[in-house]
C-alpha cells in the first residue's frame, strides 16, 4: 500500500464528514459528521508519521532509538491527542444538545436561534 | 509482532481496498440516511473501517484505542442521546445549502487530492534498502538506523508510552485537565434546574 491511498481515503472521509457537517439540521447528525472529520485526519497524521522519511533520519546515522521513536511515532500521538479531544467535545456536545432539547423540545440547528432575536 | 515487507503483499491489497469502500460506503450513509439511528450504526461501521487502516498502518495500539474509545465510548453516547430525543420525529432534515456545500466540498475534495498526488514524498520505505532506491531522491539509511526503524514499528507501544511521558508531557497533562472539565461541565450542563 502506498502513502497516497491512505491519504485520499482520508480526505474523502473528511469532504463527507464536512458536507455533513454543513447541510445537516439535525445537531446530533452534524456531531456524527464531525467525528468523521476527525477520523480522516487520524488517519493522515498516522499515514504521514508511517511513510514519511524524516529528514533528520536521513542525515544524522546514529540517532538514539528514543530519537527515531520521536520521529516516526509523533503522528500516532497526535492522533491519540485528536481522539481524547473527540471524546470530551462529544460529551460537552451531547450535553449541550440535550440541555436544549429539554429547554427548547428541539434538536434542530436552525431552531436554536435564541441569539438571533 | 508483524514482520517486514508484509503490508506490500496482494492479500494487503486487498484488504486496504474492501475497508476503504465500506468505510467510505458507511460514511456516505452516516451523512445521507434519513433514520438518525441507522446512521449511528453505520457510524460504527466507519470506525472500526479506520481502526482496520490504522492495523494496515503497522499502528496497532491506536485501532485497540479507536475501537475502546470511538465503537465503544463515543458511538453509545451518540445512540444514547439519539434515543433520548428519540420524538423528533423529523429524522436528519438537510437545509437549502445542499447544492452549494456540495460543490465546495467537491472542490475542496478534487484540491485535497491533487496535492496529495502532485507532492513530491520523500517515503522511508524505498530509504530503507528496497528495491527502487532512486524514489527516495538518493537517500539511503544506514544500516543501524533501518534496524532502529524496524525496532519502533515492531513494537510501539513503549514507544509512544514514552514519548507520552517526556516530549510530550506538557499536553498529556492539559489533555487530563481537559477530560476532567469535561466531565464535570457535561454534569453541570445536564443537571436539572
Amino acid at each position: 500500500m502506498n502513502l497516497e491511498s491512505f491519504m485520499i481515503v482520508a480526505a474523502i472521509i473528511f469532504a463527507i464528514g464536512l458536507y455533513g457537517a454543513l447541510v445537516k439540521r439535525n445537531a446530533i447528525t452534524v456531531l456524527m459528521s464531525i467525528e468523521l472529520m476527525f477520523n480522516g485526519v487520524n488517519i493522515t497524521a498516522v499515514a504521514l508519521s508511517r511513510y514519511v522519511l524524516p529528514a533528520r533520519l536521513a542525515l544524522e546515522p546514529d540517532l538514539a532509538t528514543n530519537e527515531v521513536a520521536q520521529f516516526l511515532l509523533t503522528g500516532q500521538v497526535f492522533a491519540i491527542f485528536i481522539i481524547t479531544v473527540a471524546a470530551a467535545e462529544v460529551a460537552l456536545g451531547l450535553a449541550i444538545i440535550l440541555a436544549i432539547y429539554r429547554n427548547r423540545g428541539s434538536v434542530l440547528v436552525s431552531d436554536i436561534n435564541l441569539m438571533k432575536k | 509482532m508483524i514482520g517486514q515487507g508484509i503490508e506490500s503483499g496482494p492479500i494487503i491489497d486487498i484488504a486496504f481496498w474492501v475497508i476503504a469502500i465500506s468505510t467510505i460506503i458507511a460514511a456516505i450513509a452516516v451523512v445521507q440516511l434519513k433514520d438518525l439511528f441507522r446512521s449511528a450504526l453505520f457510524l460504527v461501521v466507519s470506525f472500526i473501517g479506520v481502526a482496520g487502516m490504522f492495523v494496515l498502518l503497522r499502528a496497532e495500539f491506536l485501532a485497540a484505542v479507536q475501537i475502546l474509545i470511538y465503537v465503544g465510548a463515543i458511538s453509545v453516547l451518540i445512540i444514547f442521546a439519539i434515543l433520548m430525543t428519540r420524538d423528533v420525529e423529523e429524522g436528519s432534515p438537510s437545509n437549502r445549502l445542499r447544492i452549494p456545500v456540495g460543490i465546495i466540498v467537491a472542490l475542496f475534495l478534487a484540491v485535497a487530492i491533487f496535492v496529495v498526488i502532485d507532492t513530491e514524498w520523500r517515503l522511508l520505505e524505498p530509504a530503507m534498502g528496497g528495491e527502487s532506491v532512486e524514489a527516495a531522491g538518493n537517500v539511503v539509511l544506514s544500516a543501524d538506523s533501518v534496524a532502529k526503524v524496524n525496532e519502533v514499528f515492531s513494537n510501539t507501544v513503549p514507544m509512544i508510552a514514552r514519548l507520552l511521558v517526556n516530549d510530550f508531557v506538557l499536553a498529556f497533562e492539559v489533555a487530563s485537565v481537559l477530560l476532567l472539565a469535561a466531565v464535570v461541565g457535561a454534569l453541570a450542563l445536564i443537571r436539572e434546574g
